[in-house]
């Protein structure tokens, strides 16, 4: 591996899980790969979201590719040799009241009738088994069990050592500035010269509409700060991940007692100086609905807030496979703010895509040309 | 001075919000007030003082000769805030800073804690005077009972009159180790030796700075301090290594004089190598910091009037690179006139004027800075521990060899990615007690510098605030408007 290699068969532009795995994989397939990141791997979405490993409450068009990531997540050390602060002990979503429960029932019959069976009812007494802190006056809700965690940052850096392991050139602190034809290659210009490659994979998140652009493959792109809060450690609690059907919120207890919660409440994403700012009054009703449902936080400290800078299409879908428009050009980005636990499966699928020309998993709904149909080319 | 005892008494805005209340925030509270700004003066202890003064209105301590006359200084700056009319609130933590969303950045965002309860309000201008903090200093065993930082010894003397019980060593280096030697023999300490560790090839490079330092106030204060210790305690010099001794509990520091091995049985053991930039605060707000080779430690970036990277935010005080507490009230009063001006209330001729004499004192007492900051750098195996099994994250229970071997093996590059892997710097402290050490260690694995390395981006809530209490924040309608969709 060399730094100055400046040719590949595939240049993946972007270092989050997704752009890692997808280099891994292109590497395991024997494709020799350069991987251009702008901060470090990791920096953005994929190191600092909440490490859910969740299949539970996915749109059906990311059903096959979280099924074939969750696979992937189960024996994850075996792919990378870190065990990613992976834990599985499942996922529920709560509902509040008879109303979620009722569409709680809904969806789980939906995806029967489709084949997909890791959803699963239970009712108040097996909820309240699972979740004993759970407020009395929940009547159930649905499991995914082979669902769970890991660290963020840590599985995104396991990726990238494994994918430089395996030969991939990893360049990191490598801004790219334009991608042009060149040939039959893209030509990769980047602020430390420029890369060819007959395929490039754009796998850069919150920044990608601008590489979609430059290929004239516009989005509707929002770049977006989920926040989140981690509090000190309290006394063991809970296993499993809670979400809630009605309001938002996503609550999880680590192994060392500290509780992470989420739920998706936006700060304020400064892309172009990779800054976020808090919004202290939602995270406030995010606090609420913790000190409602879990009366046993209410004096939690509340030791750090945050912000990941990502990137959110109109539909919460991703843009994952060809471009609509050019041969060699592959999407990988828009993940909506849970991209994390596809990462795994999704590089697998892209490499699959990427030396073959097609994957047995499908991924109908996600393509681009959703977006760049009725744009004016 | 307007105390503020109940969170509700706070105005919604302040043209000014300065946090902390040592000699620097003092200063610029009472020079801002008095040019008119309606100002909050917002500082975590029960009394005004910051560290230097710390319980300068309270202290029990009433023989004035064991503080000191520099100590007592302290009364007539909170004097001088007492005849203003800032607003002082006490027993209020600042846990967050960030641009107003609402004014479109024109004012900060200031989120508060008082007895139990937070509140959000905003200021024009900002001005941190968070002051500096120990250096960490790690050495085996001091995690031990028994073993504390000689700044913590100081805080339980000025606040509460107490002393360590038994058989005290005091270890380490700088100007402040003087200090306290003589401060705790005099209010009746048994210290039965100081073990110092300042290296004695730091001379060589102290002794170009020494014609500044024999000119400025430092040398007669400090001579005095020195020949007073030296007279009167038992003085170990060239120490190049330090273990606790003890299980479970101190019972003696083992160290390294001139290639011997030598061990001095004690029940409390008072660590201190210097003093650095408190510089949590000014990270999370997002303000820029350069690693100061010369003081070897974080520094914000600022400009001849104090002002940060982030426009409206000064920073002012030891937080802004260290001085001392007479500089400090000096650099208060620099950053309070430009903030007026920043508000329009003095023009650029009347700023400048007013600034004049103060620069001009201000000048004088950072003279002679320099050969203390090069004559007491510590040395490289205090700064990052030699022996790996010493903690150096002590919420995460990190050891100086996990960090080495994360920084080599999985290749982790600075205290951001080493977060993800060993947790140091997640604890309750923020990193405050591990941050310089992981830096320091990981450059040295690498084969690079601190600056090469970085810093943790630190996040808010920058001190720990309840979740009840955020749950109760009070929301604006609009506020309450905006989480509905």
């Amino acid at each position: 591996m060399s730094a100055e290699r400046r040719s590949a068969d595939v240049i993946v532009i972007g270092g989050g899980i997704h752009g890692c795995s997808t280099a891994l994989h292109c590497a395991l397939r024997g494709l020799s790969v350069i991987l251009i990141e702008k901060d470090h791997a990791g920096r953005h979405a994929s190191g600092v979201n909440a490490g859910g490993v969740r299949q539970l409450a996915r749109h059906v068009a990311e059903i096959p590719l979280s099924n074939t990531s969750m696979a992937i997540w189960h024996g994850i050390a075996e792919l990378v040799d870190d065990d990613c602060g992976f834990t599985s002990d499942g996922q529920v979503l709560v509902a509040e009241n008879e109303a979620d429960l009722a569409g709680c029932r809904a969806r789980v019959e939906d995806l029967n009738l489709r084949g997909f069976h890791h959803e699963e009812m239970i009712d108040a007494r097996e909820l309240r088994e699972i979740v004993p802190a759970v407020s009395e006056t929940c009547p159930g809700g649905v499991i995914s069990r082979r669902d769970g965690a890991a660290i963020p940052l840590r599985a995104t850096q396991a990726f990238k050592r494994k994918a430089s392991e395996m030969g991939a050139t990893i360049r990191e602190g490598v801004k790219v500035t334009k991608v042009e034809r060149d040939g039959a290659n893209w030509r990769v210009v980047t602020d430390a010269g420029d890369f060819l490659s007959p395929r490039i994979v754009n796998a850069a998140g919150a920044w990608a509409d601008r590489i979609a652009a430059d290929l004239g493959e516009p989005v509707p792109l929002e770049v977006i700060a989920p926040m989140l809060m981690i509090t000190a450690p309290m006394p063991a609690f809970i296993k499993p991940v809670v979400i809630l059907r009605g309001r938002k919120l996503s609550f999880k207890q680590f192994g060392n007692g500290t509780v992470l919660i989420g739920g998706g409440y936006l700060g304020r994403a400064i892309r172009d100086e990779n800054r976020t700012i808090l919004d202290w009054g939602k995270l406030a009703t995010n606090a609420k609905t913790v000190w409602d449902l879990f009366p046993i936080m209410r004096g939690a400290p509340i030791l750090r807030a945050w912000a990941g800078i990502e990137a959110r299409m109109p539909d919460d879908l991703p843009c994952f496979g060809p471009s609509a428009k050019h041969e060699g050009v592959y999407h990988q980005f828009g993940f909506s703010a849970h991209g994390f636990q596809l990462g795994p499966g999704a590089g697998a699928v892209m490499a699959e895509i990427i030396a073959t020309g097609h994957s047995n998993v499908p991924i109908d709904g996600l393509d681009i040309a959703r977006f760049t149909a009725s744009a004016p080319h | 001075m307007k105390p503020l005892t109940e969170i509700g008494q706070l105005a919604e805005h302040y043209d000014l919000a300065v946090v902390g209340a040592g000699p620097a925030g003092l200063s610029a509270a009472a020079r801002a007030s008095e040019l008119g700004l309606s100002v909050l003066l917002v500082d975590e202890n029960p009394a005004p003082g910051g560290q230097i003064y710390r319980s300068i209105t309270t202290t029990p301590v009433s023989d004035r000769a064991v503080l000191g006359q520099d100590y007592w200084r302290g009364l007539d700056i909170v004097a001088r805030l007492k005849r203003s009319a800032a607003a002082y609130a006490a027993r209020c933590t600042v846990w967050s800073i960030a641009p107003d969303v609402e004014s479109d950045g024109s004012s900060f965002e200031i989120g508060l804690s008082l007895d139990g309860r937070a509140r959000l309000i905003t200021a024009g201008q900002v001005i941190l005077a968070t002051g500096a903090q120990e250096r960490p200093f790690p050495i085996p065993g001091w995690t031990l009972p028994g073993v504390m930082t000689a700044g913590a010894a100081q805080i339980a003397l000025k606040s509460s009159a107490i002393v360590p019980k038994g058989r005290t060593v005091i270890a380490g280096c700088g100007p402040l180790l003087y200090l306290l030697a003589g401060q705790l023999a005099a209010a009746g300490a048994e210290i039965v030796a100081v073990l110092d560790t300042t290296p004695r090839r730091n001379w060589p490079a102290a002794l170009g700075a020494l014609p500044d330092f024999l000119r400025s106030p430092y040398l007669a204060k400090g001579l005095r301090l020195m020949v007073k210790a030296r007279r009167s305690l038992r003085f170990l010099g060239g120490v190049t290594s330090l273990t606790v001794e003890g299980s479970g509990q101190l019972s003696a520091i083992r160290f390294e004089r001139g290639g011997a091995s030598q061990s001095i049985a004690c029940d409390t053991l008072l660590l201190h190598q210097g003093v650095i930039p408190s510089v949590n605060l000014s990270n999370a707000a997002g303000c820029a910091h350069d690693f100061d080779p010369v003081q070897h430690c974080w520094v914000p970036q600022i400009d001849d009037w104090l002002a940060s990277s982030v426009p409206g935010i000064a920073i002012a005080g030891d937080g802004a690179g260290i001085g001392g507490a007479e500089s400090a009230a000096l650099r208060g009063e620099i950053a309070a006139l430009d903030t007026a001006r920043r508000l329009g209330r003095i023009t650029i001729p009347e700023r400048d004027d007013h600034a004049a004499p103060v620069r001009a004192a201000l000048s004088r007492t950072l003279r002679g800075r320099r050969f203390l900051d090069l004559l007491y750098k510590p040395a490289a195996q205090f700064l990052a521990p030699i022996v790996d099994d010493t903690i150096i994250c002590r919420c995460e229970e990190v050891t100086a060899g996990q960090v080495r071997d994360a920084a080599k093996r999985l290749g982790v590059t600075g205290p951001n990615q080493m977060k993800a892997f060993l947790r140091c710097g997640m604890g309750p402290c923020q990193g405050r007690l591990c941050g310089p050490t992981v830096v320091e260690l990981i450059a040295e694995t690498r084969g690079t510098t601190p600056a090469e390395v970085g810093y943790y981006r630190l996040r808010p809530p920058v001190k720990p605030v309840t979740l009840a209490e955020l749950a109760s924040l009070p929301q604006s309608e609009a506020a309450v408007k905006a989480v509905v969709r």
